[in-house]
């Protein structure tokens, strides 16, 4: 077996042009996941069911179900019906771009606000006292104490989603979309080298994960130095 | 005219009666020690006044303004109006058994938390005030560390620096020596020594008979929820009238 090293360094734009459409389709998600997950996270850990069973029941379901199933279900499944096929939004809808990110933001609001939960319900009580003890109203006390506090301990786990998330928009692929793993399928199937194309993808990955672990590491050292052992 | 007046306390955890009619009344400059064995209702008091607990029954003043109660459901008291509380809350500082400092906040953020976001404080005065106050409780060199890496003395006086930063009418003590060892014991009544020398007014919940006896002058014993004795602690230290008072005295050493 050879490995075929011209036709990957010839397809090599191909490949830079997928990692942008990754990283443009995994930081839109990101942000529009994370942007939801502060609601619901914070809705998951109310008392009252009228606010809780709500988010309770999204994470259940975006949870419960599969990513390619729901990127289908938005992509293919809604063009099914006459009114968004004639709605305003028939633009964004038609758009495959628009329905992985959406579809990947949906997925990752529902994982990010159970760590968001998980995290704000172990926020030791006896600061919550505290705060309470001085004055604080509810509103400032979760924007001054629980959700600053709640955050930067939820960092570790993230981090492990956003790789997650990574890896994700590979399904983006499937969708036309000519990320990584599209211009993997491209080259594999112009030159029928499939092992050549997907190992080049595997790199690619890689190297953005071990970015975004160098990135996280970084975060925790700044935002989390609370929780490390003492420098002498 | 009194500083805080607590009357006819009344609370109960389910069908238990914690507190049964408690009243206490601190004009400025007392120092009040609440002395009793564990299950006394002590804490429970204490946390009753800034309605860390809800009571059942009974009234809150300070500075003569009574804190507004309604029933909820459940039977507990709670702050009709939460702003009127947060009000009082805010001249009531309160030091815990655990310390209780935010963990993800420097010793210095933390004394400059309620200043600035309860009290509307500019940054630069609280700083200022931060400074002041963790220098005077002697942990100034010690501003930029988290509490994780702080010891337990130094976390506590860095929570009395809290406390006194909010300049309170009042402040509370739940047991402030009980989690340090005997070592660190020292560090922390000794400051709150120098509090009750400058006419502070405290009310503090504690098993250190020596505090009790040197620093306060007001001491109450609570048995089962129920004031058994209260006077001048040199007096009711040294000669104990009810016989759960002398019990109690004989179990400790001094």
């Amino acid at each position: 077996m050879i490995f075929d090293f011209s036709v990957i360094w010839d397809n090599l734009p191909l490949y830079f042009g997928g990692v942008l459409i990754t990283l443009k389709i995994l930081l839109i998600s990101l942000a529009a996941g994370l942007a939801l997950a502060i609601p619901l996270g914070l809705m998951r850990v109310s008392k009252s069911p009228l606010v809780n069973f709500p988010a309770w029941l999204y994470t259940y379901v975006i949870r419960g179900t599969p990513m390619l199933v729901q990127l289908f279900l938005i992509y293919y499944g809604l063009a099914q019906f006459e009114s968004v096929r004639e709605s305003a939004l028939w633009p964004y809808f038609s758009s495959a771009t628009f329905c992985a990110c959406l579809a990947f933001a949906i997925n990752t609001s529902a994982y990010s606000a159970e760590i968001l939960a998980g995290s704000l319900k172990s926020t030791p009580h006896g600061e919550i006292e505290a705060a309470k003890a001085v004055g604080m109203s509810r509103a400032k006390l979760y924007r001054r104490i629980l959700l600053p506090s709640a955050l930067r301990r939820a960092l570790p786990q993230y981090s492990n989603e956003v790789i997650m998330m990574l890896h994700t928009t590979s399904l983006a692929s499937i969708v036309t979309l000519i990320d990584i793993t599209g211009a993997a399928r491209t080259v594999s199937s112009r030159f029928y080298l499939p092992f050549e194309a997907f190992i080049t993808a595997g790199a690619f990955y890689l190297c953005l994960t071990f970015i975004l672990v160098r990135l996280f590491k970084q975060a925790e050292r700044r935002w989390l130095a609370y929780l490390a052992p003492r420098k002498a | 005219m009194y500083k805080l007046e607590v009357q006819d306390l009344h609370k109960r955890y389910g069908s238990h009666e914690v507190l049964k009619g408690v009243s206490l009344a601190a004009k400025a400059g007392d120092v009040i020690s609440i002395i009793g064995s564990s299950g006394s209702g002590k804490s429970t008091f204490l946390r009753c006044i800034n309605m860390l607990e809800q009571p059942h029954a009974g009234k809150i003043l300070l500075n003569a303004e009574e804190l507004k109660l309604v029933a909820s459901k459940d039977g507990a008291l709670k702050a009709a109006d939460p702003k009127q509380l947060q009000r009082m809350r805010s001249r009531l500082a309160m030091v815990f058994q655990h310390f209780n400092l935010w963990s993800h906040m420097s010793a210095l953020e933390n004394v400059m938390e309620a200043p600035v976001h309860v009290l509307g404080m500019s940054k630069k005065d609280a700083l200022e005030k931060a400074e002041y106050y963790l220098n005077k409780v002697g942990v100034a060199h010690r501003k930029d560390a988290y509490p994780a890496h702080m010891s337990g003395g130094e976390q506590q006086r860095v929570a009395i620096a809290r406390a006194l930063a909010m300049e309170p009418e009042v402040m509370l003590f739940d047991e402030p020596t009980s989690a340090l060892d005997p070592e660190l014991v020292g560090e922390v009544l000794k400051v709150m020594q120098d509090l009750a020398q400058e006419g502070r007014t405290m009310v503090v919940v504690t098993h250190e008979m020596g505090f009790a006896r040197e620093v306060s002058n007001q001491l109450v014993f609570l048995h089962k929820g129920v004031v058994e004795e209260r006077g001048d602690p040199r007096e009711v230290l040294v000669n104990p009238q009810s016989e759960r008072l002398q019990q109690f005295l004989s179990g400790s050493l001094k």
